[in-house]
Formats: C-alpha cells, sequence, structure tokens
C-alpha cells in the first residue's frame, strides 16, 4: 500500500536530510505507528505520502502509483484515497460540525444527496451523534479531534494517515481516538500514525517503526515504544 | 451542487475583504474609463478623418467675373497636374444648396446670405493629399481664380491635438491598468492568505486546482465585471452629455461626432478588458501562492 526505497528528503537551506535513505514497505490494512524523537522525520515521512513534499532520492509507491511518475493534476486523486489528522484538528471554526464533515465531500464535487446521506453515517461511526449542530468551540478536544477524524474517514480512503492525533489530548480521551482508529483499521483501512505517546504504542502492540535522525531504525511487528526504558 | 459551493465560498470571501474588493473595483472602473476615453478618441479621428478626407482637399474659388474661357482653362490646368485624382465642379446654386445644408440650424444667417453671395468653384480631389502645395502654385496665378484653400492648417493642427490626446489617454489607461493588475495581485494574494485554513483543507481533502482556486479566480472575475460596468456607464454618460449635448451643442455640425453605434462597440471590449484582467491576474497570482 505504501513502498519507500531509499528515499532521502533534504529541505532546501538544510544541512541535514530530514530522512535518508528510509526502505519501509506497509502492506494493506496494516497498522503502523512511527514513533521517534522530535525532528527525527516522521512528519516528513507523512507528508511525503501527500506528495506534499517531494523526495531528493529515492521512490515512493502509494496505492500501487509511483509518486514521481504522478503529474501535478493527479494529486488531488491521490489524495481523496488517504484521509489526514493532525495534533491540532484543523476544523473549520465558523462551520458546525456536520458542515465541517460535509465540507471535505463538497470541496472534491460529491452530489448532495450523497452528502446528505454519508455524513450522519460517519458522525455516528465516530460517536459525535446528537452533536452534529455544535460549533467546534463548543466541544472538547477529543470530541474536536472526532470530527477531525470523521472528516478524514468520510470518503472512506484506503489509507488514514495520522500525525500525533493524541499529541494535545489527556490520556483517557486519547485511548478513546485510539479505540475509534482501531475500528477503522478493522473496516480494512491502512492507519500510519506518528506519536511520542509511549503508552499507546505499548499497548496497542502493532508495528513500529522508529526513525533516528532521519534513518529508519528499528521495524518490529507487534513492537513497543522503545527498548531502554 | 458544484455551482452552489463555488458560490457560496465566492461570497464568503467577497464578505470578508468587503474594502479591498471595492478598491480593486474602483481602479478597474478608473482606468478601464481612461482606456474607453483613449478609444472614444481614437474613434472621433477616424470620424473626422473619414469626413475631410472623403471630401475635397483642395477648393479653388472662382471670381465673380470669370469668363467661360477662364473657367476651362484653369479646369484643363487642374485635370493635367498628376497630382489630382479628380475634379469637380460646384456651381453657386449648388453651393448655396450645400451652404443652406451646413447652416439649417442658423435660419437667420442662411436668410440674410443670397444665392449670389457664394463662389462658384472647381473641387480637387488629390491622390496625395499632402501635395497641396504644388496644386495651389498651379492654379493660383490664372485670372479668373479668386483664392485656393486647402486643408487648412488649424485644422491640421487640431488632428494632431487629437492625436496627442489619444496617446496621452492611452498611457495613462495602460499605467492605471497596470496600477489595477498590481492591487488585483495584492488583493487575490491577501484573500488566499485570509483563507489559507479553508485552502489547506481543500488540498489535504483532494479538491483540485481548479476547484480550490474558483472562488477566487470568480471573485476576481466580479470585481473586474462590476469595475468595466461603471467605465461603461460613465462612457454612455460622456457620450449623451458632453459630446451630443456639450460639444455638439456647442458647436453644431462643423463636424461628425463619433457615433452611437462606434461607442457602442468600444463597450464590450471594457467589459472583455475588464473581466480578463481580473480573472488572469488572479489565476497567475493564485498559481504562485495557491497550488495543490
Ligand atoms: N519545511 C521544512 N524546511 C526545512 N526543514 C524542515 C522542514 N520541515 C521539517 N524540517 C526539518 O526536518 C527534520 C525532520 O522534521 P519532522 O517535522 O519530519 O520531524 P518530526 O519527527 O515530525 O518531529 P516532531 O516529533 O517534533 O513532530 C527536522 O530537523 C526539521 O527541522
Ligand atoms: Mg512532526
Amino acid at each position: 500500500m505504501i513502498r519507500f526505497q531509499g528515499v532521502t528528503k533534504l529541505y532546501p537551506n538544510s544541512a541535514r536530510p530530514a530522512l535518508e535513505d528510509a526502505s519501509v514497505e506497509i502492506e494493506k490494512g496494516e497498522f503502523v505507528f512511527l514513533v521517534g524523537q522530535s525532528g527525527s522525520g516522521k512528519s516528513t515521512f507523512l507528508r511525503l505520502v501527500l506528495k506534499e513534499e517531494k523526495p531528493t532520492k529515492g521512490q515512493i509507491w502509494v496505492a500501487g502509483k509511483d509518486l514521481s511518475r504522478l503529474s501535478h493534476w493527479k494529486i488531488p486523486a491521490l489524495r481523496r484515497q488517504i484521509g489526514t489528522v493532525f495534533q491540532d484538528f484543523r476544523l473549520l471554526p465558523n462551520k458546525t460540525v456536520r458542515e465541517n464533515v460535509a465540507f471535505a465531500l463538497e470541496v472534491i464535487g460529491k452530489p448532495r444527496h450523497t452528502v446528505a446521506k454519508v455524513v450522519p453515517e460517519v458522525l455516528e461511526l465516530v460517536g459525535l451523534g446528537g452533536k452534529e449542530d455544535r460549533m467546534p468551540d463548543e466541544l472538547s478536544g477529543g470530541e474536536q479531534q472526532r470530527v477531525a477524524i470523521a472528516r478524514a474517514f468520510v470518503n472512506r480512503p484506503m489509507i488514514l494517515i495520522a500525525d500525533e492525533p493524541t499529541g494535545n489530548l489527556d490520556p483517557s480521551t486519547s485511548v478513546g481516538i485510539m479505540r475509534l482508529l482501531d475500528r477503522i483499521n478493522r473496516t480494512g483501512t491502512t492507519v500510519v500514525m506518528a506519536t511520542h505517546d509511549s503508552h499507546i504504542v505499548d499497548s496497542m502492540r502493532r508495528r513500529v517503526i522508529e526513525l533516528e535522525h532521519g534513518h529508519v531504525t528499528r521495524d518490529q511487528s507487534r513492537g513497543v515504544y522503545g527498548y531502554a526504558r | 451542487m458544484r455551482a452552489r459551493f463555488v458560490l457560496s465560498e465566492m461570497s464568503i470571501g467577497l464578505r470578508r475583504n468587503l474594502s479591498m474588493v471595492l478598491a480593486v473595483v474602483l481602479t478597474a472602473a478608473i482606468s478601464l474609463s481612461l482606456l474607453a476615453a483613449a478609444l472614444v478618441l481614437s474613434k472621433q479621428i477616424q470620424t473626422m478623418k473619414d469626413y475631410w478626407f472623403d471630401r475635397i482637399q483642395v477648393s479653388v474659388f472662382l471670381t465673380k467675373a470669370v469668363t467661360e474661357p477662364e473657367r476651362t482653362a484653369i479646369r484643363e490646368e487642374l485635370v493635367q497636374l498628376p497630382q489630382v485624382e479628380h475634379v469637380y465642379y460646384e456651381s453657386q446654386s449648388q453651393a448655396y444648396a450645400r451652404f443652406k445644408q451646413q447652416f439649417k440650424d442658423v435660419p437667420s444667417l442662411v436668410k440674410n446670405t443670397p444665392e449670389s453671395a457664394l463662389p462658384e468653384s472647381y473641387r480637387v480631389k488629390l491622390k496625395d493629399p499632402k501635395k497641396y502645395q504644388i496644386v495651389a502654385s498651379a492654379v493660383q496665378r490664372m485670372p479668373g481664380v479668386d483664392q485656393v484653400q486647402g486643408k487648412s492648417k488649424a485644422l491640421e493642427q487640431f488632428f494632431r491635438f487629437l492625436g496627442y490626446g489619444q496617446k496621452i489617454a492611452l498611457a495613462v489607461a495602460l499605467v492605471a491598468l497596470a496600477a489595477a493588475v498590481l492591487l488585483i495581485f495584492n488583493t487575490v494574494r491577501l484573500a488566499a492568505f485570509s483563507r489559507r485554513r479553508e485552502t489547506g483543507i481543500m488540498r489535504l481533502v483532494g479538491a483540485s486546482d481548479l476547484y480550490i482556486q474558483a472562488p477566487f479566480i470568480l471573485e476576481g472575475a466580479l470585481a473586474g465585471f462590476l469595475g468595466s460596468l461603471l467605465a461603461v456607464g460613465g462612457l454612455l454618460l460622456t457620450k449623451a452629455l458632453i459630446i451630443d449635448r456639450g460639444i455638439h451643442g456647442m458647436f453644431g455640425d462643423v463636424v461628425n461626432y463619433v457615433s452611437w453605434g462606434a461607442v457602442a462597440s468600444i463597450i464590450p471590449i471594457i467589459i472583455l478588458t475588464g473581466v480578463l484582467l481580473a480573472s488572469i491576474t488572479s489565476a497567475v497570482t493564485l498559481q504562485r501562492y495557491l497550488r495543490v
């Protein structure tokens, strides 16, 4: 589903590559944690998957497509197959919960009846039934993240990318979000999640890829956050 | 669905930077008005040129006491000149008819001018209007010739003056259009910046360039369109009030004035320039600041 082959990313005006000679293969339906210190290249990895950045060297395949051969106008089609969730939720503050989720479908030109049908379904799925008309500032952090997940998932993407989705949440709220991501993963969606949260990684026992200064230093199925702790 | 979405995004954007959009509308209106002025002037010059160049370029007025042999001699002299294309004869009664027509708005003048006051003349059309001097000197001293008139110096200068006016209006219009382009560029950039949250999410969920940019481009096009409508309004008022009432009222039919048809032909140019300039500028700006 996602394949990195000898990928190096050197940002302009930076001395050290953010990612260096990284080779990783993630199968369809996997749940993968991306761990590593701050600045180790996790977000860079995820941005490369979305083709928000181009690799300096190496090749990347996502959903069977070689990203280096993907022309600019086909990038939207790629991103429609990938849902994305961030630490800071990125909701539109002047739109209701329902409108925030519907927005993701409207901007890719989905017909109105489809939007009216699938938005309530996905809000029910993430546990926000009954809060459709709230504004984001009337929700808790965990609830806001559920809206963001609903928006990422409403188009039923093959891949869900989450960059520290629990970074702003307390531990018990985080557990709820992880349950939700686990449920989404069980529908067959590949989930790649960058995180600093050792409890979550240790309790989930899923595949762990560790980055250190841009190098893949560990790739372990059913792994834990770190050895020496 | 798509149209509804794009339109609602556009109206949000318009409300959000109303003052900037107004600035764009007014700048566009001013620059397009100048462009319209330049075009009207060039149409006016064309109209007047057609009027004068179609007509006689040299008039050879004959004395009251001209005899038949003199008349024939003058005619033969004119016809054999290589610079001359055509020679028309205008009798006193023809001259009087033309005079009556020309001054039909001034009945007192017509009433007080007897037919005999108007001289008979040869009206000469030249192959090249600039060769006036050669023709004039050939017949000037012949018996029976009262005076020779060419296209007057004053008229030449008037044309030149109009020509300068047109060039200046065009130059100022270009500068103003450049200012409008810069303003649109900045406005669109600001608009894109103020909506970066929305556009960021749009990119992330896989909206296409066109979909992301359409509201901004339509906003620009609408501002350009409104500006061009203002300019067209100014153009029509200028034709109705300044040209038809003001100048025509003051000077009468000394020349032909630019027609409603000619003015109408300027309108699509103004609107098209406004809309295209604004939307192309917006699109180019977005290529730099808002891409998938
Ligand atoms: N746009 C950029 N331009 C230049 N350098 C960048 C850019 N983005 C990231 N970097 C650098 O690349 C390296 C990796 O950054 P990245 O954001 O991928 O780390 P991370 O693992 O996500 O860190 P964190 O856990 O703090 O989010 C860092 O050294 C960072 O300074
Ligand atoms: Mg990061």
